[in-house]
């Protein structure tokens, strides 16, 4: 007993459980999420440089879609989203059926910061590869993702910090993981212990996850 | 090698629409280096960047090696670009690459097969003596260095034109020096055109043939940096080669006060060979004229030597008639100024 809790009656197992599924969450959704936002990013980097009257508004098109994903809070984006999981991957709960609305919730906020991270970049940088001849696709491969690269790095660890809290919250509609263990036993059952120890967990997840991630940016900054 | 013709660049819209250039000409040999000089704001950066039409021209063409340009669509003026190499007042390299990978990026760009890459990226490394830094990263290099690994890069492709975007602003004195030396050595090593612009008068001095001078969107007065450095025309050129020099009115005092045995102040330009030669002591010496040198500059344009002396002959003024008409059939260039 330490501060009237009884943490003998924690089942391990089902925590060690729990915290498998969040990083089985974590690390496909994060996958998903990189996948679609890096290219969403890129595209709105373009588009948003462009002079071209219709590019422009193809950049207000989209730049408006993704604020509308991003404004959605993710609670009520993974309720909305059920149709769409079960259509996906067949079911809207366990770790399954709630990778399509973390993908979906966390990739326009990726892609905005992909996009921030390319601007960024030395313009001066981008004309010196243009005035030696490279294409469009060689200035994005070859220059703004290298030289964004300490960006992308600080932007992935953001992101996937923030898909630990979206998993956590899918907990809510049977997620699955820490957070929904937190939920059934603390919020729903009132017992206390496994809702501390899940959430010490998370955090020992997220400080792990962020150090990482600083260590990466810290070895790809050359400036 | 170059030629742009009508060359107007307007910035923005309507009322707040700003003219960059207007009607610009200008025609660059091969293999000569082209200097193009004026302030801040005057329109140069805006004219080289039109060159390599990073800078799109609202009006004219822009003809390179027998190329209009202007006219090209985006994949072969990508093609074209290739054989335009530029520097950069700021270096502009990747500073995610290694000084080696800086320079191997436009081979790489047209997938260069490796062997060749790595065959011409340590030649430009040596060229450029930069050997030892090859794995270093832009950040742990001084100016100087950056802008040898910009040139090398710029060279990587076997370019025609060079175009330097105010290539040494950016340095010290010494390093403007070697930079400057570097760039006329692969002028002469590779027959290179290089077109470059600056603020100072020292660059074209140093390295250039011939000179234009762009002031207000226009070039108002070109030619051999001879020419216009000893005989400058426009009030803008008289200004730059002006802040090369001192203050000169205690030479205005001296020019204007009165002698008593009569006297006449003269400017006399020497250029090439006769510069070291002894002509005004034998002259002078001949008609039986005193001299004192009020100021004067004897140094090189280039490899050109000159010299500009002011000089105040004193006698009767017959004799000093005969001196400069005797000055002036040496071949000297004489200007009575008082």
């Amino acid at each position: 007993m330490i501060f009237g809790l009884d943490f003998s009656a924690v089942d391990w197992d089902e925590m060690f459980t729990g915290t498998l599924d969040t990083l089985k969450m974590l690390g496909n959704s994060a996958v998903f999420t990189i996948i679609l936002g890096l290219p969403i990013g890129i595209v709105l980097y373009l588009w948003g440089r462009s002079q071209i009257p219709f590019v422009q508004g193809f950049y207000a098109v989209l730049s408006f879609i993704v604020n509308i994903l991003r404004s959605v809070p993710f609670i009520i984006l993974v309720i909305a989203l059920i149709p769409f999981s079960r259509a996906m991957v067949g079911t809207s709960i366990g770790v399954l059926g709630t990778i399509p609305p973390l993908v979906i919730g966390a990739a326009p906020f990726f892609a905005r910061l992909v996009e921030t991270s390319l601007r960024e970049v030395d313009r001066g940088v981008i004309e010196a590869a243009q005035g030696m001849g490279a294409s469009t696709a060689q200035i994005v491969m070859r220059v703004l993702l290298p030289e964004a690269r300490p960006g992308l790095l600080a932007g992935i660890t953001i992101t996937v910090v923030t898909l630990v809290s979206y998993t956590a919250m899918s907990g809510m509609v049977g997620g699955g993981g820490l957070g929904d263990l937190a939920i059934r036993y603390g919020y729903q059952r009132y017992e206390k212990e496994v809702m501390i120890v899940s959430i010490i967990l998370l955090v020992v997840l997220v400080q792990l996850l962020q150090m990482a991630g600083d260590r990466l940016v810290r070895h790809f900054t050359r400036k | 090698m170059i030629e742009l013709k009508g060359l107007t660049k307007v910035y923005g819209k309507g009322g707040s629409a700003a003219t960059a250039l207007s009607g610009v000409n200008l025609n660059i040999e091969k293999g000569e280096i082209f200097g193009v000089i004026g302030h801040s704001g005057a329109g140069k950066s805006t004219l080289i960047r039109c060159i390599n039409l990073l800078e799109r021209p609202t009006k004219g063409e822009v003809w390179v090696d027998g190329t209009e340009l202007t006219r090209l669509g985006k994949s072969q003026l990508q093609e074209h670009r290739r054989k335009i190499g530029m520097i950069f007042q700021h270096f502009n390299l990747l500073s995610s690459a290694t000084v080696y990978d800086n320079i191997a990026f436009p081979l790489r760009l047209t997938h260069t097969p490796k062997a060749a890459v790595d065959r011409k990226v340590n030649e430009l490394l040596a060229l450029v003596g930069l050997t030892e830094h090859r794995g270093k990263y832009p950040a742990q290099l001084s100016g100087g260095q950056k802008q040898r690994v910009g040139i090398a890069r710029a060279l990587a492709s076997d370019p025609d034109v060079l175009l330097c975007d105010e290539a040494t602003s950016a340095l010290d004195p010494q390093t403007t020096d070697s930079i400057l030396r570097l760039l006329l050595d692969i002028n002469k090593q590779f027959n290179l055109t290089i077109v470059l612009i600056t603020h100072e008068m020292l660059v074209i001095q140093s390295i250039c043939d011939r000179v234009a001078v762009i002031h207000g969107g226009g070039i108002v007065e070109q030619g051999r940096v001879t020419d216009v450095f000893l005989k400058p025309k426009h009030e803008v050129t008289k200004e730059f080669i002006r802040s090369e020099a001192q203050d000169d009115s205690p030479l205005l005092a001296a020019l204007h006060a009165p002698h008593p045995t009569g006297a006449t102040a003269v400017k006399i330009t020497f250029l090439g060979e006769k510069t070291y030669e002894s002509t005004l002591s034998r002259v002078a010496g001949g008609t039986g004229v005193n001299f004192a040198i009020l100021q004067g500059t004897i140094s090189t344009i280039k490899d050109t030597p000159y010299g500009q002396l002011i000089v105040r002959f004193e006698g009767d003024a017959k004799a000093i008639g005969r001196t400069i008409s005797e000055l002036a059939a040496q071949g000297l260039d004489v200007e009575v100024l008082s």
